[in-house]
């Protein structure tokens, strides 16, 4: 009993199975998922289907956050995606050529993986703290994506682009599908393979890790490159959603939902380990919360409220010190200087 | 940008600990000077004038950041606590309020929140970064429950204090604002450079640890200087309502990236321990000046702003980086 206590996606999944909880009381049909057309409608599948932008971008940015560095120009990242793919449709003769379309979500997902290789550059070639190295992409980024479709808002009208985030696949939103691929596809990539291991050497010590012979700087910058991809896939599916491309809003704050779902999902941001199970959840808890303030009937401009307090609620219960000083129970001894945790614990 | 010779050259006369201030002293003249040259009407006083009253909110906001960023810290709850100062005094104003009243109400509970995170962030050990997050969410959630729409402020001592002009001779004025502003730094630079406290903060940002071992009170400096950060925002939207006479809860989105961006491009380290108020200070003229010639370009549009803001602050990032290695 006391090791699932423990286990530190307790209080996450506590925090979800309570909001699911509070809907089954004050939702009508909250659990219903039906079937229409040949595709599955339902509260909960609309929670992952919004949700899947946020998941995107936070399984990149758990990578990130795994190497101790974070990623603040996401948001532009998906804006710069979606303005570059829409800009490249709405040139096309047909709009709705596969071929053509094919091409475009190419282009833009280079771009993106660029524009993390460049973050990646900045953080593991010249070794500008991460917060700073991105930073700078972050607030350029917002520009270059109004410089891109000339700070218009461009709209497009084409059927296999709208299929990425609004359509319909063996009668499951197509989003989900992508998230699902690419959620296992990394986690077959770091739980299979020996990168997730590197990665968490490279975010205990980084400087040990290169003396043990792993290229950081190599890791840093593929690290870097996911989550710029993973972030122009986000920004594909949030434009093709709304079938256009908003420079200046799209995106907008969605890098601090996702740093808040790693966060809920207990990877530290101290880096050296890592959860991916626990960043799909966290993501899940923050889509759950909004869906949730808004079938309950709160106004919605108190959202930001009780995003606040669960973040608060969450990541107090994940604090050692908070539970030490307030339940007064001692996990292990510690030392009486407040030195970071240490950081080389490494588990697989 | 200075040549590698130039800045070899620089290293030799001054000490090398204020070179990232000259640097952005100098970027600011040679902006100011090339402005001079393009456009007619540009170099006046009044135009550095301008920029002090149109950034006089950002201003008293990077001072406070200044303060977090010295110790290593950040706060990201800045612009969010603007916004909020500005919705309480145009709520509580129209409820019919006395204004000084509400401007002690609204500077106590920017200090508040600040001491608050402030406390959460030592004593539970929870990163800087996520714990202020939460205050951006809760202060932004605040006035969105407090109203979603404008609130115009009518308050006759706002509305003084807003069309107050104060004559500096030559066609020269200023805003009670910068006043305010101008005093504010002062006031942050002496306890920064002369008191006991500045001394901890810039101990406590060089190393935690080293300072706790010389028996530094590192707890107090920590809450300190988020309160001190909440106790500037606070101030910075009372003098963003003087400027706009609104409470609005979407003003000053995005201002905590404006104020860090001024303290990185004014030269403080964000690790900590390094830096100096004059820079940020330097910081914020250069982002106003930035705007200015944009605005005068006319034909320019407004995300060319964003763009030579990133890459001014891939400029000086890479400058403390190439100081800092040598330094090493």
């Amino acid at each position: 009993m006391t090791r699932f206590l423990r286990h530190r996606l307790f209080w996450p999944v506590v925090i979800l199975v309570a909001l699911l909880a509070l809907n089954l009381v004050f939702t009508d049909n909250f659990f219903r998922v039906q079937m229409k057309d040949g595709h599955l409608y339902g509260s909960l599948i609309d929670i992952v289907r919004f949700g899947a932008p946020l998941i995107l971008v936070s399984i990149g940015m758990t990578l990130v956050i795994a190497t101790s560095g974070i990623d603040l120009s996401v948001g532009s990242v998906v804006a710069i995606a979606g303005a570059l793919a829409c800009l490249r449709i709405s040139d096309l003769g047909d709009q709705n050529s596969i071929g053509g379309v094919l091409g475009a979500v190419g282009i833009a997902l280079a771009l993106s993986a660029v524009l993390g290789v460049w973050n990646g550059l900045l953080v593991a070639g010249i070794g500008i703290q991460p917060i700073i190295a991105t930073l700078i992409l972050m607030v350029a980024g917002r520009g270059l994506a109004q410089l891109i479709t000339d700070g218009q808002i461009t709209t497009v009208n084409s059927s296999p682009y709208k299929l990425i985030g609004g359509g319909y696949w063996l009668t499951l939103p197509f989003s989900i599908i992508i998230v699902a691929v690419v959620l296992a596809l990394t986690a077959f990539l770091t739980r299979r393979l020996a990168l997730g291991l590197l990665i968490e050497s490279v975010g205990g010590n980084a400087e040990a890790s290169r003396l043990s012979g792993i290229s950081a700087r190599g890791v840093l910058i593929t690290v870097y490159a996911f989550c710029g991809l993973c972030a122009g896939i986000a920004g594909l599916m949030i434009s093709s959603n709304v079938s256009s491309a908003d420079g200046n809003n799209a995106g907008l704050w969605i890098e601090l939902d996702a740093i808040l779902a790693v966060v809920i999902g207990g990877t530290s941001l101290a880096g050296g380990r890592f959860s991916l199970g626990g960043t799909v959840l966290g993501a899940l808890i923050i889509q759950t919360l909004t869906t949730t303030i808004y079938s309950i009937g709160v106004p919605p401009e108190t959202t930001l409220l009780f995003k606040a307090l669960v973040v608060t609620i969450v990541c107090l219960l994940q604090s050692p010190a908070f539970r030490e000083k307030v339940f007064h129970r001692r996990r292990r001894p510690q030392a009486p200087s407040p030195v970071p945790e240490e950081k080389v614990r490494v588990s697989a | 940008m200075t040549s590698v010779t130039g800045l070899l050259d620089l290293r030799r006369t001054v000490p090398q600990k204020y070179i990232p201030v000259m640097v952005t002293a100098g970027l600011f003249v040679a902006m100011f000077v090339a402005g001079g040259i393009r456009y007619r009407g540009f170099a006046t006083g009044q135009i550095v004038l301008n920029v002090f009253i149109d950034n006089a909110f950002l201003l008293v906001v990077a001072v406070g950041m200044t303060f977090v960023i010295l110790t290593g810290g950040i706060d990201l709850s800045v612009g969010s606590v603007v916004g909020l100062s500005t919705m309480v005094s145009a709520s509580l104003l129209k409820d019919g309020w006395p204004a000084f009243g509400v401007m002690a109400l609204v500077l106590v509970i920017g200090a508040l929140l600040g001491l608050g995170m402030g406390a959460i962030i030592h004593y539970f050990e929870i990163q800087p970064f996520i714990v202020t997050l939460a205050g951006m969410f809760l202060a932004r959630g605040l006035c969105y429950t407090i109203s979603t729409d404008s609130i115009p402020i009518e308050n006759s001592a706002f509305t003084a204090i807003a069309q107050t002009r104060i004559d500096l001779g030559g066609d020269m004025w200023v805003s009670p604002s910068v006043l305010i502003a101008l005093v504010v730094v002062l006031g942050a630079a002496y306890v920064l450079h002369y008191t006991r406290l500045g001394r901890n903060v810039y101990a406590t940002g060089g190393s935690e640890q080293s300072a706790l071992l010389m028996g530094l009170p590192v707890a107090r400096t920590k809450i300190a200087v988020y309160t001190v950060s909440g106790f500037c925002s606070a101030l910075g939207g009372l003098l963003f309502a003087f400027y706009s006479l609104s409470g609005y809860g979407l003003s000053a989105v995005g201002m905590e990236l404006d104020a860090i961006a001024a303290v990185v491009i004014g030269g403080t380290l964000l690790t900590g321990g390094s830096g100096y108020l004059l820079g940020t200070v330097l910081g914020v003229l250069v982002l106003g000046l930035i705007q200015t010639i944009i605005s005068f370009e006319g034909t320019l549009s407004s995300w060319w702003t964003k763009i030579f803001i990133g890459l001014l602050l891939f400029a000086f990032i890479l400058l403390q980086r190439v100081i800092t290695a040598r330094r090493r």
